[in-house]
């Protein structure tokens, strides 16, 4: 199993823990916001600006596609802020009119072109595909310290951690800023924190993050990867370093375990496939979400229950 | 081209391209409708949290009648399917929500990915096992009508027509509960069942407009009409109204648009209709569109230039300004060299004496006077009671003027 291991699994197994590390980290300050949907647009408009980019260029480079994407969140923001602004509607709405429409204009694009027969199809951009980094020079555990067997990694996975390293920096550098505008905003402002600057500053690292980790898990699972290790790291502590540790084991071990779960999981039952890795992530993590709900110690928090009635 | 799409909207383009644009309308409508009442309550993003759940309840339905029958496509057990993983995605936005500390965006994000990705490894179960028609579920995700059986339509069509009817016959309770629970409790309405029947019907929905729209666009017609409407309008029923009818709108041109060529999908082509009728709102409704709003802002900017140059000429100040000078001369109130004329000079007279009324009641009642919120530009007779005027012409010093 050593070299089958190095060839298929290490490289999406490295891919998603690293991807779902970064996630995570920054879904604590987006559910401590209560902003987790912004990555939920975020997310879906990926699809539209890629198709656009791939239209406008002619090639699936991983620049080109990353530009779009971009483009395409920071469009969305805009429109949602527009909508928000001009139609007196309530956020999440103008939310929700921003990212259906766009995407609905990305599926559009994607079934009217051509673009379709490249490996770029509604599914693939909706459920990602962690099983097509391969790493063929992984022939044997020597490979691991030979510099031109490293070279021919799959390159998602030097894009992810350059990301991941980005995400991490942003968090130590924004850190005062960050924290306080997540907990006061308005003594943000009064102590020149400048929350603003920090909300676009987060809002541009959750496109980048989740345009990185869009070719591997797919658009709607790295929704999850945002929400599910952060949602349940709060209902551990009331200490924010605290739950950013937790969120981070959660991330790690829904990301090994889904892996290991899809890619192994149907063998231990004598059925030789494999299910989708970016799902079984996003499942487990879900698991994880739901045992935090019911026996997390800090579940409830210190605020009285609402009284909706 | 253009005569096919005139073919589709006129039900002239064979039976099952009529059943799907007529479908596709009601269903529109429907969405429209209940779509109102649930972003009148804020909650617009749980519906799609239901949408992504029905991802899960689809795919296991489609499992257990392919293991029985060897053909997973069969529309009314995959909806039922659907129906109950969705209700188990809005059991867990509504338990997260109510019972932790989580705020609703995170349960909705939560629920919402967590069970697609259910419903995504169970697809990959799905593709090992040995049914036909696997390569139907993907048609659940982005909707497709292109070879929908005409019993398909009809069942869509039909759920839709009797999802209306109880709308409309629950509209009343309905906004009540959307805008004052304690008046509706009073009224004898038990508003915790009303808001369970109004997630139960989002709920039938979205789970009827799968095979339509798909699963991740069936939340872009319970959003976009009622917002476009809430540009036309600000009494909730006429909401309701304008956004079935908005809805309904989408979902015939939509329709009608996929309908003249392969290929084209519905649900995309239904979601921008609707969009496009939205930024019609949001460009030219009378009252809160961008061009009503840029005209407002200039016939506002145009008044307060006239008064200040009307003062201006009162004052024998010399005005520099472009815009005043034009708006003065448009007037006929300063000739083109910029001396005054007698009606200017009139209409000058009248904006001091004007000014000065207004300056004494800012002076007198400023509590009052800060609460008006037209800077005092309406005409003084217009605003204020005419014994008020009256009162403060007496008080008002001797006009002090250079002959």
């Amino acid at each position: 199993m050593g070299s089958d291991f190095l060839i298929l699994s290490l490289a999406p197994l490295l891919v998603a823990t690293i991807s779902s590390l970064s996630c995570a980290l920054l879904g604590n300050f987006l559910v401590l916001r209560r902003q987790s949907l912004i990555g939920d647009a975020i997310s879906h408009v990926a699809l539209p600006g890629i198709v656009a980019s791939f239209l406008i260029t002619g090639t699936l480079a991983a620049s080109a596609m990353m530009l779009g994407a971009g483009v395409a969140a920071l469009v969305t923001m805009a429109l949602i802020e527009a909508i928000k602004r001009l139609g007196h509607v309530e956020p999440s709405a103008a939310m929700g009119v921003a990212f259906t429409a766009i995407f609905a204009l990305g599926v559009l694009m994607l079934e009217v072109s051509d673009a379709s027969g490249v490996h770029l199809d509604v599914q693939h951009a909706l459920y990602g595909n962690l099983e097509s980094l391969i790493w063929f020079e992984g022939l044997h555990w020597t490979a691991l310290l030979d510099p031109a067997a490293l070279a021919k990694l799959p390159p998602q996975l030097p894009r992810v951690a350059w990301v991941g390293l980005l995400v991490a920096i942003f968090v130590i550098v924004a850190w005062r800023p960050l924290v306080i505008g997540s907990f006061d905003p308005a003594f943000a402002s009064s102590v020149r924190a400048r929350p603003l600057l920090t909300d676009i500053m987060l809002v541009i690292m959750v496109a980048i993050t989740a345009i990185a980790a869009f070719e591997a898990v797919g658009s709607i699972l790295v929704i999850a990867m945002f929400i599910c290790p952060a949602a349940s790291a709060r209902l551990m502590t009331d200490r924010l370093l605290t739950q950013i540790a937790w969120s981070q084991g959660f991330a790690c071990s829904s990301a090994v375990l889904g892996y290991v779960l899809a890619g192994y999981g149907p063998g231990w039952f004598g059925h030789d496939v494999s299910l989708s890795a970016a799902g079984m992530i996003a499942t487990v993590s879900g698991a994880i979400l739901l045992a935090a709900c019911l026996f997390a110690p800090r579940r409830h928090g210190n605020m009285e229950r609402m009284t909706t009635d | 081209m253009l005569e096919l799409l005139w073919q589709a909207l006129t039900f002239t383009a064979g039976y099952n391209t009529s059943l799907v644009t007529l479908g596709s309308a009601m269903l529109g409508a429907s969405a429209g409708m209940i779509g109102s009442f649930i972003v009148l309550r804020k909650r617009s993003l749980v519906s799609d949290a239901v949408s992504h759940a029905t991802l899960p309840g689809l795919t296991l339905a489609f499992i257990i009648i392919g293991l029985f029958t060897g053909d997973g496509r069969w529309l009314p057990g995959l909806l039922l399917g659907a129906a109950a993983s969705a209700a188990a995605g809005l059991w867990g936005v509504q338990g997260i929500s109510n019972r932790t500390r989580l705020g609703e965006d995170a349960a909705i994000g939560a629920v919402l990915s967590t069970l697609f990705g259910l419903g995504v490894v169970l697809i990959t179960v799905i593709q090992a096992m040995d049914v036909t028609g696997q390569s139907g579920i993907s048609g659940y995700l982005v909707g497709a009508t292109a070879g929908m059986l005409a019993s398909e339509a009809q069942l869509i069509g039909i759920s839709a027509l009797v999802l209306l009817i109880i709308v409309f016959m629950f509209r009343r309770p309905f906004l009540l509960v959307c805008f004052d629970r304690q008046y509706a409790y009073t009224q004898g309405i038990n508003a915790n069942r009303i808001d369970m029947l109004m997630l139960l019907l989002l709920l039938t929905v979205t789970v009827i407009g799968l095979k339509i729209t798909g699963l991740i666009l069936i939340v872009a017609l319970t959003i976009i009409p009622p917002v476009t409407g809430r540009f036309w309008t600000d009494q909730p029923s006429r909401l309701v109204g304008i956004a079935a009818l908005s809805g309904a709108v989408a979902g015939y041109i939509g329709a009608a648009i996929s309908s003249i060529a392969a290929g084209l999908p519905t649900g995309p082509l239904i979601v921008l209709t609707a969009f496009v009728l939205f930024a019609i709102g949001l460009l030219f409704s009378p009252r809160r569109g961008m061009v009503a709003m840029v005209l407002a802002q200039r016939r506002f900017r145009r008044r307060v230039h006239l008064r200040q140059g009307l003062l201006a000429l009162a004052r024998d100040e010399a005005i520099y300004d472009e815009l005043t000078l034009k708006v003065l001369r448009r007037q006929g109130y300063i000739r083109r060299d910029g001396v005054a004329t007698p009606p200017g000079l009139v209409a000058a007279r009248d904006a001091e004496h004007e000014e000065q009324l207004w300056a004494l009641y800012r002076q007198l009642y400023p509590d009052e006077a800060a609460q008006l919120d037209h800077h005092g530009l309406e005409p003084i007779d217009d605003s204020l009671p005419p014994d008020m005027v009256s009162s403060l012409e007496t008080r008002l010093p001797l006009p002090t003027r250079s002959a």
